[in-house]
């Protein structure tokens, strides 16, 4: 189901204008009201005007997570804080929050591009949206939230955590859309369980995931154990919060990024070299319409690759692909390049293996080492020990086909690996370089 | 002729051997014979009770691996060589022993040999024609 049909499905010719237009506004409106822009742009001797064709996009400087530290917390505002009616900031767990703002007309825009998104998954006014995402700080909550309303649906402003009550309030509200982390989602799954409570004899029927990189495997997971559609959910508060991409019911295949209001980029992280459709590297934005926080060139550290081919739902934009991981989690095992998704497509792949996993990576003397935790449930478990040697084995060994690297697979008990109501740890890294 | 075993997956960590027990005693549950079984990083636990499903639910409450096997009990003389005839028979038969534990009556005459076998049911057949006794769980379970 498409929300906004006249911009969702505009030419490509046509969007490339809009585009034009809007960028030349952006960088027009930072250069006179960001200071941080105005020097870097004059550093690079580059003036407004100078934006004739998409193509001087690349000729802009990029903004990184230390800049928006740097002017923490109101340096990048391009309106004066009486112009801002809402403040959220991601959760600054490397240091300092990123505090974001918004205008009256970015909160509008915000919920539009959230309705196109729950659209997207199948929601309709009809609906009953339970949302589990956080509220507070983070943008999660009240950005699916202000999105459902928009739509007209009826929305439940659930939260995170309180498992028992979240599979409670879904069987007594009647839920029909299910909002939350893909690892949460696999919680509440587990909730159900142990309640005795079967996902078929609820009314789910849809559930938008994001806010961390979750494989394939994660996806047949949820969609068998929650009975629904699994849709990829993906934005950053930086850029606005939920809302930047997603899939559609149609294809399934690669997030529709909503390019009339953001343009998204691919660059290889080490030379910051733009790359064509079809390469793998790291998400760059730049916000087109955005009124109290601009950002020109974001790098999200996330990684992930473009496809331009024309997608069966009808939608002209790019999808990207499903996020793999970010650079900044990205594992260096013994000069081995690593995502934690890759070694969970892994663990997925592997008949009765539950989708919780821990990483611990340390360093014994000049060695890296990985070890893997996997959970051991009825399905595995033997009473013969050989037998549950072999599946460590085996899971070694997958891990070292397609990865190349050596690792240690631990058998832990069920529910020992900690669950997440938000974005979940998969990795704990002892080494002290 | 077979014998319910309940197995229990255990972290080689402290307490975990402690809370199975304590588990078990608290829901009145006895256990009749026991073996663990490691390696560094994992144990299974093995055990017959005298109530084997009420001690696998009470174990999955509190959040153990449990699994159920079939074993054999084989009634083997207290004295040298007792044990050895009986393997000689199944050796014989080319019947193997995956694992095998034991533990002596009250009576204090025979002792018990709790069996996992790779044809359980083979096992049986051999043990049988060969007149080695084999105990019925509701006996081992009154002891």
């Amino acid at each position: 189901m498409i929300w906004d049909k006249e911009f969702e499905t505009l030419p490509r010719e046509a969007l490339e204008a809009l585009k034009l237009k809007r960028m030349q506004n952006v960088v027009e409106r930072v250069y006179t009201n960001v200071p941080f822009y105005k020097n870097a742009f004059d550093e690079k001797g580059f003036k407004p005007k100078d934006v004739k064709s998409m193509d001087d996009l690349k000729r802009l400087p990029f903004t990184n997570k230390q800049d928006l530290r740097d002017n923490y917390p109101y340096g990048l505002f391009a309106v004066p804080l009486e112009s801002v009616v809402r403040i959220h900031a991601s959760s600054g767990t490397t240091g300092k929050p990123t505090v974001v703002g918004y205008t009256k007309k970015d909160i509008e825009t915000w919920a539009e591009l959230m309705a196109r998104a729950l659209s997207s998954a199948g929601a309709t006014r009809g609906d009953i949206i339970h949302n589990s995402y956080g509220y507070g700080l983070f943008t999660g909550g009240l950005g699916l939230h202000y999105g459902a309303e928009r739509l007209g649906a009826s929305v439940i402003p659930m939260s995170g955590g309180n498992s028992k009550k979240q599979i409670m309030i879904m069987e007594d509200f009647g839920s029909t859309i299910l909002t939350c982390t893909p690892s949460y989602a696999l919680s509440l799954a587990e909730t159900a369980e142990e309640m005795g409570i079967d996902f078929k004899n609820l009314k789910l029927k849809a559930g938008l995931f994001g806010a961390e990189p979750w494989s394939e495997g994660i996806r047949e997971e949820i969609e068998k154990k929650l009975n629904l559609h699994a849709i990829d959910l993906y934005g950053l508060s930086e850029i606005i919060g939920p809302g930047v991409a997603v899939e559609c019911m149609e294809a399934k295949r690669g997030l529709h990024v909503f390019e009339d209001h953001f343009i998204v980029e691919v660059i290889n992280p080490e030379t910051c070299e733009p790359l064509p459709y079809g390469e793998r590297g790291e998400l760059v934005f730049t916000t087109l319409t955005k009124e109290a926080f601009p950002l020109i060139r974001y790098r999200t550290r996330d990684i992930s690759v473009l496809n331009p081919e024309p997608c069966v739902c009808g939608r002209t934009f790019v999808r990207m692909e499903r996020v793999s991981g970010r650079s900044d989690d990205m594992l260096i095992i013994r000069g081995v390049n690593i995502f934690p998704s890759q070694i969970e497509s892994i663990l997925m792949n592997i008949e009765g293996i539950e989708p919780h996993y821990l990483l611990i990576v340390d360093r014994k003397g000049t060695m890296d080492t990985l070890e893997v935790q996997v959970e051991v449930n009825e399905k595995v478990f033997s009473d013969e020990i050989k037998n549950l040697q072999i599946l460590g084995k085996r899971i070694e060994k997958d891990i070292k086909d397609f990865l190349g690297v050596s690792t240690i697979v631990k058998l832990v008990e069920p529910k020992t690996i900690h669950r997440s109501e938000g974005k979940a740890q998969r990795v704990i890294d002892k080494r002290k370089i | 002729m077979k014998i319910d075993q309940i197995s229990v997956f255990l972290e080689n960590k402290s307490g975990r051997l402690a809370k199975v027990t304590r588990v078990l005693g608290e829901a009145g549950i006895n256990i009749r014979a026991l073996s663990l079984a490691d390696t560094t990083d994992f144990g299974i636990l093995r055990l017959i009770v005298n109530n084997s499903q009420k001690a696998r639910d009470v174990l999955k409450e509190n959040g153990f691996t449990v699994g159920k096997t079939e074993v054999v009990a084989v009634e083997v003389e207290d004295k040298p060589g007792g044990l050895a005839s009986i393997l000689g028979v199944l050796s014989d038969h080319n019947i193997n022993v995956e694992y095998m534990y034991a533990f002596v009556e009250r009576s204090g005459e025979n002792a018990i040999i709790i069996c996992r076998f790779d044809e359980t049911d083979k096992a049986i057949d051999v043990l049988q024609k060969n007149n080695i006794a084999i105990l019925k769980g509701e006996k081992l379970y009154q002891f």
